[in-house]
């Protein structure tokens, strides 16, 4: 990897290093307008994203209807392009979706919408959020901006990076194994995933759909509560979304964070972690210690089967979720076909990359007759046993502290050959989402110049303790102020 | 050979559920639309999209699964069932599999006078798929995804029906107890009730099923019964002939009158069943469930008994009426206002089915209150028309939605039942016709038809036939006495 990491302070004057709470302020005093944010943002991207790929889609336009919003402050958000926003093309980073434009918006869209956000551009993603490095596009890889031979994570590279180079104030993401957490680490910004069921499903496109959730990717803790409150809530369109929730409030700073306890699992600081993340968490936890905290390890045992569980689970779900694009009635179909069974095999065969077949047929194979209760049945058993682990431990703990990612940014192209390598980038974000738990990840350090991600994990709702350390934690470090300087960059 | 061998015949019946929309989105389930104009993108399988469960779906199978009997599951969920195909547009149906909605119900039926039951295995929720349309002119097939999504149980059987008559009649019972549940219309030419039947043969006697065959595509009660018995059939020879059957599906072919191989079970899919991640499972209140079971309507079996018992129906017309719940419902109400029930059963199973059948109506489309029926009986005991006059009357007003009285009157159809006026046409029919007379004075009896005959010619048909035979009768002795 060349060493060409380089990196600075956020400066204040410059619009596209702001947090949205800082930009809010500029608005609301009147010193810019939504447009001059816009532009502002639209000009950075034509500036960096030759180079970082972070956008498939960009929305050039400010959008004419909010010209005029009596003085309420407007913002842009990237998306992820596996969330439906109606009218403008959501490809999941595939080939079989490369022309779909949505006739709907996804209810995470509407909300956003209805608090005066637009969309800024879809961001680029491992096709079906299915990889860990955002290599497995259809539409080429993103780079990490802190360094450009490195992955920015995945899926939610686009969306990571994006925000990491001011090419969005914020952005959205989807977790089904880590994908908001493990880009959100590797390119040192702030990820969450909320508790299942937190945020509506409806509209982002399934990839395993009893994991899935839409989450926020911002610069800061604040920003990422402000983006939560608008996104959490029940929605009647989706079965598996939470009735009868209480709005997230704000994570107001705290004092101290006496009487907060912390378990740090030694499963998550095990061989496969690079030592420096290591020495950056550990260190980190010390920090939340001073503040107050108190911090002990802990241990959940089951930790180690969570991934063989997960690529059981997910894979399964996701080759019945990815039967609907046949080429029927839309997306790719072939030219090729001569008979049924032939257009949907090549308008498979042509549409999807070579991570989702291997998905799907992974999935079909252990949903199979014969298999199924060797394969299914006892990965859904161990997912109990991962669900009980953290139970056990919210009897003595308020949060859990962990790594993102047992390693910082890895090269391009390291793992592309190496499934199993790949997967391993998310053993420490994917019992989370088997245990349908809110998880948040945070900048903590830098190692080799490049961010290092801390992992704190809550109970079940309650996102607003994972929030309120996470606030706190920042309030005492720097580590969320410093920017990347991206490539060619000219340098102050 | 016949009395050797055993038929057993199970069936899988798909019922859709009368609901106003589909079973997880907001589109209308209305029938004969033009193509694809009830559907929105969660129908249509777009990305991104969710099922959320129509509760009245929920309910209606709820009472349909209480109508057959069956024990509700109080823990129930959906599954996936994949495959592909066009009409399908998830790539999945989704359905139920190892926790189905209701199970362990019977349902008695009539066959030939005697009582039968046949045990139901399960009654399940699913969403019923599109239609595909073949374009024979451009070759092309085309997807009508209207009924996508629409609401469906499937009702399965038990084995143990034991011939193609006994199907056909558990069939029409079948529909009988789902239109009186009030939960499906149940018209098969619509689609609105399928069914697929697995038969075997076994020696008579024998515990173990034979080697069995699917059939499908049956799509009335004639087809289910003319397909069954075609196979009974085919298996009989083929077993006579020392063949081995192999476990396959065949398609009932209608304009050949044949059962033809669909696939084998080598072909056969696998499912790949799993729990639906969309939908949570769901907990049945006990409670409620009562309250569903309350709620239902009196069902066929107990019309029957008490139309035999109230209004003392021989069981033969008490069955035929009961069938269909609009016919049922039309002869009590017809009995309120002409009391006199058998009469009524005879016009409703001769003058009323004779008219559907011979349009091809179904009952529910009759366009006749039952009102007028005992209008036109009342006439008929009053002497007004004779009953030939009432079943021309009858026929009119079905087709043109007049009164029968008015009917009578605008045409003069009144039957002549006024003594004097008849007796002098009587005393004329005497005399013109002296041979007849004498005939009949030697102890001819049969030509007093032909004088009869005569007055009813005079009078225009228009003459009280008890009137004037008895008048007749009357003239022919007091000559006979007069004459020396
Ligand atoms: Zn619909």
């Amino acid at each position: 990897m060349r060493c060409q990491q380089r990196m600075r302070k956020m400066d204040e004057g410059c619009l596209t290093d702001l947090s949205v709470h800082q930009l809010r302020v500029l608005l609301e005093r009147g010193e810019v307008a939504p447009r001059d944010v816009h532009e502002a943002y639209v000009r950075r991207i034509e500036e960096v994203d030759d180079q970082l790929n972070a956008y498939i889609t960009v929305c050039p336009d400010f959008p004419p209807e909010l010209e005029n919003r009596h003085g309420r402050p407007v913002f842009p958000v990237a998306v992820k392009d596996n969330i439906m926003t109606r009218g403008i093309r959501t490809t999941c980073g595939s080939r079989i979706l490369a022309r779909f434009i949505p006739p709907y918006d996804a209810t995470a869209i509407l909300r956003l919408k209805e608090r005066g956000l637009y969309v800024l551009g879809k961001t680029n993603m491992d096709e079906f959020a299915m990889g860990s490095s955002c290599e497995n596009s259809a539409f080429g890889p993103t780079r990490n901006p802190w360094n450009l031979d490195a992955v920015p994570g995945g899926s939610s590279g686009g969306s990571a990076a994006a925000v990491a180079a001011g090419e969005a104030p914020w952005a959205l993401g989807s977790d089904t194994g880590g994908s908001v957490r493990q880009p959100a680490a590797l390119c040192g910004v702030v990820g969450m995933k909320p508790t299942y069921g937190r945020v509506s499903r409806f509209g982002l496109v399934a990839f395993a759909s009893s994991l899935d959730q839409i989450g926020p990717i911002t610069r800061d803790v604040w920003d990422c509560w402000v983006l939560m409150r608008a996104l959490c809530g029940h929605d009647p369109l989706d079965s598996t979304s939470a009735p009868g929730q209480a709005p997230i409030p704000p994570p107001q700073s705290v004092e101290s964070l006496g009487g907060v306890r912390i378990g740090v699992p030694r499963e998550y600081l095990g061989p496969g972690v690079e030592d420096a993340v290591r020495d950056a968490v550990l260190k980190a936890v010390g920090v939340l210690e001073e503040l107050g905290a108190r911090a002990e390890e802990c241990s959940l045992p089951h930790t180690e089967y969570g991934l063989s569980a997960y690529y059981i689970i997910a894979p399964a779900e996701a080759s019945s979720n990815l039967a609907r694009y046949d080429g029927v009635r839309y997306g790719h179909r072939t030219c090729q076909a001569s008979s049924l069974l032939d257009m949907y095999e090549l308008t498979r065969q042509e549409g999807f990359g070579a991570e989702v077949k291997r998905r799907i047929m992974l999935g079909t194979y252990v949903l199979s007759a014969g298999y199924y209760d060797a394969y299914y049945l006892r990965a859904q058993k161990v997912r109990t046993l991962i669900c009980r682990d953290f139970e056990r431990a919210w009897a003595r703990y308020d949060l859990l502290a962990a790594p993102t990612s047992p390693t910082v940014a890895f090269p391009l192209g390291e793992r592309t050959a190496d499934p199993l390598a790949m997967y391993m980038a998310d053993v420490l974000t994917i019992p989370v989402n088997l245990a349908g738990l809110p998880a948040l990840s945070l900048p903590c350090g830098f190692a080799r110049g490049l961010p290092v991600g801390l992992q704190l994990i809550g109970r079940p709702f309650d996102e607003l303790t994972l929030l309120r350390v996470a606030q706190a934690f920042q309030q005492a470090t720097d580590y969320h102020l410093y920017r990347p300087v991206v490539g060619g960059e000219v340098d102050g | 050979m016949a009395d050797a061998v055993e038929v057993v015949i199970g069936l899988e019946v798909h019922v859709e559920l009368k609901t106003e929309s589909k079973i997880f989105c907001a589109c209308s389930t209305r029938f004969g639309s033009p193509p694809n104009t009830q559907v929105c993108p969660i129908c249509l399988g777009h990305p991104g999209t969710l099922p959320v469960l129509n509760l009245k779906a929920l309910e209606l199978a709820v009472r349909a699964a209480l109508a057959l009997n069956c024990k509700v599951a109080r823990y129930t969920k959906f599954d996936r069932k994949n495959y592909f195909y066009p009409d399908l547009p998830k790539g999945y149906q989704i359905s139920q599999y190892d926790a189905p909605l209701a199970e362990h119900g019977w349902l008695e039926f009539r066959v030939d006078g005697r009582m039968r039951t046949a045990r139901i295995r399960r009654v399940h929720l699913e969403e019923d798929a599109g239609k595909l349309m073949h374009d024979e002119v451009t070759g092309e097939t085309l997807v009508d995804f209207n009924r996508c999504g629409v609401p469906l149980i499937e009702v399965v059987t038990e084995p143990d029906l034991r011939s193609p008559r006994e199907a056909r009649a558990f069939m029409e019972e079948l529909r009988a107890v789902l239109q009186y549940a009030e939960v499906s219309d149940c018209r098969m030419q619509e689609g609105s009730l399928r069914c697929d039947a697995n038969i075997s043969l076994r020696p008579r006697g024998a515990t173990d099923l034979g080697t069995k065959a699917e059939i499908k595509n049956l799509n009335s009660f004639r087809a289910l019964e003319k397909a069954l018995e075609y196979e009974v059939a085919r298996q009989t020879r083929a077993l006579e002939r020392g063949e081995r059957l192999v476990l396959e599906t065949r398609g009932w072919d209608e304009g050949r009158q044949v059962t033809v191989p669909l696939r084998t079970k080598e072909e056969a899919h696998d499912y790949r069943y799993f729990p639906e991640p969309d939908l949570v499972p769901m907990t049945l209140d006990p409670e409620w469930v009562e309250q569903i079971r309350r709620s239902l309507p009196e069902l066929p079996s107990q019309r029957m008994a008490r139309f035999q018992a109230e209004y003392g129906l021989p069981a033969y017309d008490a069955g035929v009426i009961v069938a269909s719940r609009r016919l049922a419902d039309f002869f009590e109400e017809c009995v309120r206002h002409y009391p006199h029930p058998k009469t009524v059963s005879n016009w409703v199973m001769g003058q009323v089915l004779g008219y559907l059948n011979s349009r091809g109506l179904e009952p529910e489309e009759l366009n006749f209150e039952p009102e007028r029926l005992a209008e036109l009986l009342r006439m008929v005991d009053e002497g007004v028309i004779s009953v030939s006059v009432a079943r021309e009357v009858f026929e009119e007003a079905v087709s043109t939605g007049k009164s029968p009285r008015a009917l009578v009157e605008e045409k003069g159809l009144e039957q002549l039942s006024d003594t004097g006026a008849l007796a002098a046409v009587v005393r004329q029919v005497i005399e013109e016709h002296p041979s007849p007379v004498r005939d009949y004075r030697r102890g001819k009896v049969k030509a007093l038809g032909f004088l009869m005959g005569q007055v009813m010619k005079k009078t225009a048909g228009k003459a009280n036939p008890q009137l004037a035979r008895r008048l007749l009768e009357e003239a022919l002795a007091t000559e006979r006495e007069e004459t020396p």
